[in-house]
């Protein structure tokens, strides 16, 4: 299950190193560190069930506003 | 695939017929001049890989075949190149397998490129012991040739070229078609129709159905080339080369030093201008280098989807390959499970026109083949979104998973180039009978038989060669079995649907023969350990090699209800 209780012992130094680890960086660059952060730690956690959780919560509560660049077909 | 043209007209390889530009004649059927419609109890429409594949298994098995065909020449241009290891073992069940492998280029490894830099390589068969490889190259226009020469060779197969199918009326009890000819039209009727005839078939279309899915907003050229290169024959795939910035790029070896390119192109490109040579040479240049000589063989562009029809059975209408599904090329999995449809569906049929099966036996065609296909579409969809990322996210991650590759090896399992083609598990199948007994490893009921190398009186074989046309029982055995349990075992191999009984011998136990078995010893040690198997085991296998039915100890009742099962009689 997706522990969203207090888990980090120095919340503000994980947060400081978060940021540290964009600093200087132009917003594609950041997006990358970003998506490298988010496969690295998804392989570390690994459980499926957990992973599923998270990626639900991160997504709660955003109503999509673009569209998907792929069509339905019939033929 | 769309918009093939021919750019040059060079010879073909070394004393094999040009089958891409041979062409076949026309000619007068009797059916033609009778009376009433002349009734077939098979007629396939389409002579591509799938169609002749049905109507030789069909037709060697000793149903009579009809095969209907629009034009009168094989495929233009090498269209599907990757045959995978379970069509070659189907090709060698239809007595052509060893001749597409002797030609064909024979490749295990997959190398794939981010930038300028090599991310992993891939090993699609990592272990021996099986007769075929994983994948074997080899221009389409050869696979169909091949076949068309082993269904010249059966009496029992009819095909008549430029017979365009016009007209079509399915009722419960047959199918009547109006076929065009040069001629003008003539009606057929046929207990069975199999439509073969590809993504735009015209049998869906003449019964109002559809294949629905997903269209990807992509374009690729394909451009195959003839030149002298020592390049191993490997499959290499770039990411967003120095070549070819911002798109992937695959390379591919073929027989005649052909060689597939394949560049993706991006949804605005011009498909017309994109196949012209001033456009094509300067792409393979960009790759080759400036000091290559190439010529180019044949020029596609192509835009693909992702579908498939509800369902692939309509009564006596059955849908197989692209007219049923589609795909991506990434993986193989168009012609491989086209295929694969055919050799499932071959069988049931065969047991139904013999009487052997209630027709309720095709039903399982139609679960069967569209659970594959779903399976199929899923991978290649899968592919197809890292290959062409939809979105800027998709494109951080699929960059992100590509940079962290290279030194990470879970990102290495990220990296989807293609999803090769491997067999589908049938493992909800009706079908099967589900094990009661405990087995290790990865086959289970639904699986495809695995290979081994063993020995048939006295020489070398492979055991999925060794296995029978009809359902086979496989029988594991370090001592020669007892007289009774014989006895009754042969009584199953008379019965209205045939057991074949191979018994498997333990590798280095003294040698002893069986009448009416097929005795094979396990050469390596390899088959006992891919079964699983004690002394003892039994194994039910299909006529398509897939298992159904296995148990550590041989009880003839349930021996039979599992074949009763696996019939569709139960």
């Amino acid at each position: 299950m997706l522990n969203t209780e207090p888990n980090l012992a120095a919340p503000d130094d994980f947060y400081a190193a978060l940021m540290d680890a964009q600093r200087g960086l132009s917003p594609a660059q950041s997006r990358q560190v970003n998506a490298r952060l988010i496969l690295l730690l998804a392989n570390h956690i690994g459980d499926a069930g957990v992973l599923r959780e998270a990626l639900e919560r991160a997504r709660a509560g955003i109503v999509p506003a673009g569209g998907d660049d792929t069509m339905r077909v019939r033929d | 695939m769309s918009q093939g043209a021919e750019l040059s007209s060079p010879a073909a390889g070394k004393a094999e017929p040009d089958f891409q530009r041979m062409t076949f004649a026309y000619r007068r059927s009797t059916d033609q001049d009778a009376a009433q419609p002349v009734r077939h109890p098979v007629i396939i429409i389409g002579a591509g890989p799938v169609g002749l594949t049905a109507a030789i298994d069909l037709a060697q098995s000793g149903t009579p075949v009809l095969l209907l065909d629009d034009d009168d020449r094989l495929a233009g241009g090498s269209r599907a190149i990757c045959f995978a290891k379970r069509s070659l073992e189907i090709f060698d069940r239809l007595g052509c397998g060893q001749r597409m492998v002797e030609k064909g280029v024979v490749w295990n490894l997959g190398k794939v490129f981010f930038r300028e830099d090599p991310v992993y390589n891939f090993d699609l068969l990592p272990e021996n012991g099986h007769g075929r490889p994983a994948f074997i190259n080899l221009q389409q226009y050869y696979v169909e040739g091949y076949l068309l020469e082993r269904a010249r060779e059966l009496p029992l197969l009819e095909i008549r070229w430029k017979n365009r199918l016009v007209g079509l009326e399915a009722a419960t009890d047959g199918v009547r078609l109006t076929v065009e000819t040069p001629e003008g039209t003539y009606g057929l009727q046929a207990d069975w129709l199999i439509a073969a005839d590809g993504g735009r078939s015209a049998t869906r279309r003449l019964m109002g159905l559809e294949s629905k899915g997903q269209v990807f907003r992509d374009r690729f050229l394909i451009a195959d080339i003839r030149m002298e290169a020592e390049f191993p024959a490997e499959r290499w795939f770039w990411f967003d080369p120095p070549f070819h910035p911002n798109q992937s790029v695959l390379l591919h070896r073929q027989p005649d030093n052909i060689w597939r390119i394949d560049f993706q192109l991006g949804w605005d490109a011009d498909p017309e201008a994109e196949r012209l040579p001033e456009r094509v040479m300067p792409r393979i240049r960009a790759l080759l280098g400036e000091d290559r000589p190439f010529t180019l063989e044949w020029v596609s562009v192509y835009s693909f989807v992702c579908r498939r029809m509800d369902r692939f059975r309509h009564g006596r209408v059955l849908f197989v390959g692209d007219a049923a599904h589609g795909v991506s090329p990434f993986g193989a999995r168009g012609a491989n499970s086209g295929v694969q449809d055919a050799e499932n569906l071959a069988w049931k049929l065969r047991l139904v026109l013999a009487g052997s099966a209630p027709d309720s036996l095709l039903d399982s065609y139609d679960s069967e083949r569209v659970f594959a296909a779903d399976e199929n579409i899923r991978h290649s969809t899968r592919s197809t979104d890292f290959i062409t990322p939809k979105n800027e996210a998709s494109r951080d991650f699929r960059d992100a998973t590509l940079d962290l590759a290279r030194d990470c090896a879970f990102a290495r399992q990220l990296v989807n180039s293609g999803r090769l083609s491997v067999p589908t598990v049938l493992s909800a199948s009706p079908l099967n009978t589900p094990d009661e007994d405990p087995f290790a490893g990865t086959l289970q009921p639904g699986a495809v038989a695995a290979d081994a190398p063993v020995v048939e009186e006295g020489g070398p074989a492979w055991l999925l060669r060794s296995l029978g046309e009809g359902f086979t029982g496989m029988w594991f055995a370090d001592v020669r079995p007892d007289e009774a349990t014989l006895q009754s075992l042969g009584t199953l191999a008379t019965g209205a649907v045939p057991l074949r009984l191979v018994l498997v011998r333990k590798a280095g136990m003294p040698a002893w023969t069986v009448p009416g078995f097929t005795v094979l010893e396990d050469r390596e040690g390899l088959a006992w350990m891919r079964y699983d198997a004690r002394p003892g085991t039994f194994y039910l296998v299909r006529p398509d090699q897939h298992v159904c039915a296995r148990w550590r100890s041989i009880d003839i009742d349930r021996l039979r209800a599992a074949l009763t099962r696996a019939s569709g009689n139960a």
